[in-house]
């Protein structure tokens, strides 16, 4: 009862952002289709597909340097990589310019892909199934369980929204972890110990990880 | 009656404890100044014999006499848990701790092997600290305590609790009593061992790692313990540079 009145209300609001974008005739004709709607089955599909991809790379027995690469594409395409990596430098993100902002956010997007991506070896051998999704304030929860090898299995949430038409998951949480959160924590300490200085953040990042 | 006697027991001290407003990150800290120092020197005993030890520990035992201990340690835990999950009146998992004891102990020889798992009764894992959530206590501050690690106010309690309620010092001998706390150790290293590569990465790889265990602990402990069922309180669509 509550998640369908979560979801008509989504529904709704997604659509009137759409209006304020496409037009009234534009949002006329999406608020008539429900394809344009996320709903429960395309967020799960999203997540779906990106295991797909990940597991495909892990499998494929490629060399380190090419499956990070490969890592970094399915991030930028299944992910709003934007929206992570601007939340992850909260109120220090106010006073950078546009050109910090976008060097920025291809620098974090090459040193997650690298830093998660190193330990997908842990992957190998094991699965990740989605067992739920549901609506959530405005987005979607895809709840999976994930299973590596000789471990007791584990829940990694995705949080998935649509924007400019696009599914894109804007988080996960693993066993409750925020990753966003720990990677914020992580960037506000590095930006400490270079007294704040953006720019030698960005440098550095492309080298982390 | 046991919960209004526990409670009177326990009140003081909980009252003491911190409240105030948590950060962005949910983060609840008065005490960081005396926390860091703690962490300071927990990451140097993990550096010099946690994880060395660790390494050895995983490196000469296999996994099936490693796990043999981890389970005899945790079948040595299912009477303290049991008098935690009547207090929280969780009767379902209750029974299930109950007949694993029964049957661990028996067919898994001593709790060497868990027979009990392959019949669908899984370990409930429970502490006074999830007692005290149970009951409404609030969380209270982070504190990192020394050789143990991450808690909370709520937690240290518990633990106290937890101690003092231990069936086990009853029922065991002095000999039995060595080898508890030895199989308990063993789950430790194997435990260390085992998640080496995020411990490693968190303790040794971050820029702060102090904050890091913080974050990384209060999240997982509120998640195990089903508080705060919200996966991320933000409006994605709304500024993403804010709080």
């Amino acid at each position: 009862m509550i998640s369908i009145r979560l979801e008509t209300l989504l529904r709704n609001s997604l659509t009137r952002r759409q209006f304020g974008q496409g037009g009234m005739a534009l949002g006329a004709t999406l608020a008539a289709s429900p394809a344009f709607a996320l709903t429960e089955e395309r967020a799960r599909k999203l997540v779906e597909a990106v295991v797909a991809d990940i597991f495909r790379v892990i499998n494929s027995g490629r060399a380190e340097a090419s499956m990070l690469r490969e890592f970094e594409r399915i991030f930028a395409r299944y992910a709003d990589v934007d929206l992570i990596a601007r939340r992850t430098l909260g109120p220090d993100g106010r006073s950078a310019s546009n050109a910090q902002i976008n060097a920025y956010v291809s620098a974090f997007r090459g040193y997650i892909s690298r830093k998660y991506g190193r330990r997908f070896r842990e992957f190998i051998g094991g699965s990740v199934e989605v067992t739920d999704a549901y609506a959530e304030k405005s987005y979607f929860v895809v709840r999976t369980r994930t299973q590596l090898q000789g471990q007791a299995p584990f829940e990694v949430r995705f949080l998935v929204l649509t924007r400019n038409g696009q599914d894109k998951f804007f988080n996960l949480l693993i066993e409750g972890v925020n990753l966003m959160l720990a990677e914020r924590t992580e960037i506000g300490a590095m930006l400490d110990k270079r007294r704040g200085n953006l720019d030698q953040l960005i440098a550095d990042l492309r080298t982390f990880g | 009656m046991l919960k209004k006697l526990l409670l009177i027991l326990v009140l003081p001290t909980l009252a003491a404890c911190a409240a105030g407003p948590r950060d962005a990150n949910g983060v609840l800290d008065p005490y960081e100044g005396a926390n860091r120092a703690m962490h300071a020197v927990n990451k140097g005993l993990d550096t010099v014999a946690l994880r060395p030890a660790a390494a050895v520990y995983g490196g000469v035992l296999p996994k099936p006499v490693r796990d043999g201990v981890n389970n005899v340690a945790n079948n040595l835990e299912l009477p303290g848990d049991m008098i935690n999950n009547l207090a929280q009146g969780r009767l379902d998992n209750f029974g299930n701790n109950f007949f694993r004891l029964i049957i661990n102990t028996t067919l898994g020889i001593g709790g060497i092997f868990d027979p009990a798992k392959s019949f669908g009764l899984d370990h409930e894992d429970t502490d006074f600290g999830e007692t005290l959530f149970v009951w409404g206590v609030p969380e209270g501050a982070y504190v990192e305590l020394p050789v143990l690690g991450p808690s909370t106010e709520r937690g240290v309690v518990g633990r106290v609790v937890d101690a003092a309620l231990n069936p086990l010092g009853v029922i065991l001998n002095d000999d039995q009593e060595d080898i508890a706390s030895g199989v308990s150790i063993g789950r430790t290293l194997d435990m260390r061992y085992e998640n080496r590569d995020l411990i490693n990465s968190t303790l040794y790889e971050s820029a702060d790692s102090y904050a890091q265990l913080r974050l990384l602990y209060l999240q997982n402990r509120r998640f195990k313990l089903g508080d705060g069922e919200i996966a991320d309180d933000f409006d994605p669509f709304g500024d993403p540079f804010a709080q």
